[in-house]
């Protein structure tokens, strides 16, 4: 504090005169507004937990679920996720790069440490569409609900074989017969029912949740475009002042923090 | 009163001089680099520990665990919180004492339906 220029009085930071929290108020708001967005996250998170919890005997194993890898023919489970991690993590390094350029007003560094952090979005997003894809097409022969009642998955590496949820496997005549009488046959997943359990909360969560953080991550990189843009033009060298960078760099660490959470309770455990 | 008391423009606000100079000094791009090597190996130790023979019920913690180490990293170095104010830091953070409370009800909840059965 002593060593401020204007600084010619003494006063602590409640007295006036000094902004209390030392931040300006686009950035205070950018906090505020992520306390309340993080509190929509938590409670998606919370009602996944509590459903799931509810429906423990029946509730799908992640691990079982996202086994995709591109160009793989095989089980990779979490493997992709990871990448998709990886991506974003990356472009939150990138994003603070940025942020720290535009502290030294290096515009070119600023223009393409925010044009790497595009780039990421970009393809988490297509990496998430890609998911999707996979969850929504699923396995060929997709899943039977069976005549007495129980719940039934098939895997495209086991053709032939019916596969229960506590780990028991039926297969040969006995599987034929089974899904010749069963009920219904499920393929993919929609919000009324999947191929993955037998409730459609599993879905209904995946879609929700990955939805409304991709949509997160989508309204991001049209915000970091729109920044890109301006800080092209020179409009923040203009005005001397590159806050506006470190603005939507906090947005941008938040959709990755959230993406933190999302991969542990939807993916991990 | 003195000029740079209250600055003409209402959008420049007067920020003590200390917070600018963390500004440049708290983050370097080492510490940048450093944090994202961090990020990197807890998620590679996650994806890997999730493939041993460890019981679910303490990997679920561990998993908890790391996560929160990851969101201090993220939270404290990319979105600069270590460098802020305290009255800050705490309005930002306490709100989520009552998040804490609320997964411990609504889990519990959630128990407790299942086990009604209807």
């Amino acid at each position: 504090m002593s060593s401020a220029p204007t600084a010619n009085f003494e006063t602590k930071p409640w007295h006036g005169g000094y902004s209390p929290f030392n931040v300006r108020w686009g950035k205070l708001y950018m906090w505020i507004f992520l306390v309340s967005d993080a509190f929509t996250f938590s409670s998606l998170l919370i009602a996944y937990g509590a459903l799931r919890h509810r429906w423990t005997g029946i509730w799908p194993f992640p691990g079982e679920v996202f086994t995709h890898f591109p160009f793989i023919h095989g089980h990779v489970p979490l493997a992709y996720v990871g990448l998709m991690t990886f991506i974003l993590i990356m472009s939150s390094v990138t994003m603070v790069l940025a942020v720290d350029a535009g502290h030294s007003f290096k515009r070119k560094s600023v223009q393409m440490w925010l044009g790497l952090t595009i780039i990421g979005g970009l393809m988490f997003v297509g990496s998430q569409a890609w998911e999707w894809y996979h969850f929504i097409e699923g396995s060929e022969e997709g899943a039977f609900y069976l005549a007495d009642g129980r719940f039934a998955r098939t895997d495209n590496l086991e053709p032939g074989v019916l596969l229960f949820h506590d780990g028991t496997k039926i297969e040969g005549a006995e599987a034929e017969h089974l899904k010749a009488t069963a009920v219904k046959n499920v393929h993919g997943a929609n919000l009324y029912e999947n191929e993955y359990g037998p409730t459609p909360l599993f879905g209904n969560f995946f879609f929700f949740i990955t939805g409304f953080h991709g949509f997160h991550v989508f309204s991001g990189v049209v915000i970091n475009f729109i920044v890109f843009v301006l800080v092209s033009k020179g409009a923040l060298d203009k005005k001397k002042d590159y806050e506006l960078v470190e603005k939507v760099g906090l947005y941008w660490h938040f959709v990755d923090l959230v993406w933190v959470f999302v991969f542990t309770f939807f993916y991990l455990v | 009163m003195s000029e740079d008391f209250i600055s003409p423009d209402i959008h420049h606000e007067r920020i003590s001089h200390k917070s600018q100079e963390s500004a440049h000094t708290g983050l370097s791009t080492k510490v940048i680099w450093k944090v994202f090597w961090i990020l990197l190996a807890v998620t590679v130790f996650e994806v890997g520990i999730s493939f041993t023979s460890i019981p679910k019920g303490i990997l679920l913690y561990v998993f908890i665990g790391l996560t929160i180490f990851k969101a201090y990293y993220i939270i404290f170095f990319f979105m600069h919180m270590k460098f802020e104010q305290a009255a800050l830091k705490f309005s930002i953070l306490l709100p989520f004492v009552l998040i804490v409370y609320l997964i411990f009800i609504a889990i519990y909840e959630g128990i407790a339906i299942g086990l009604v059965n209807y």
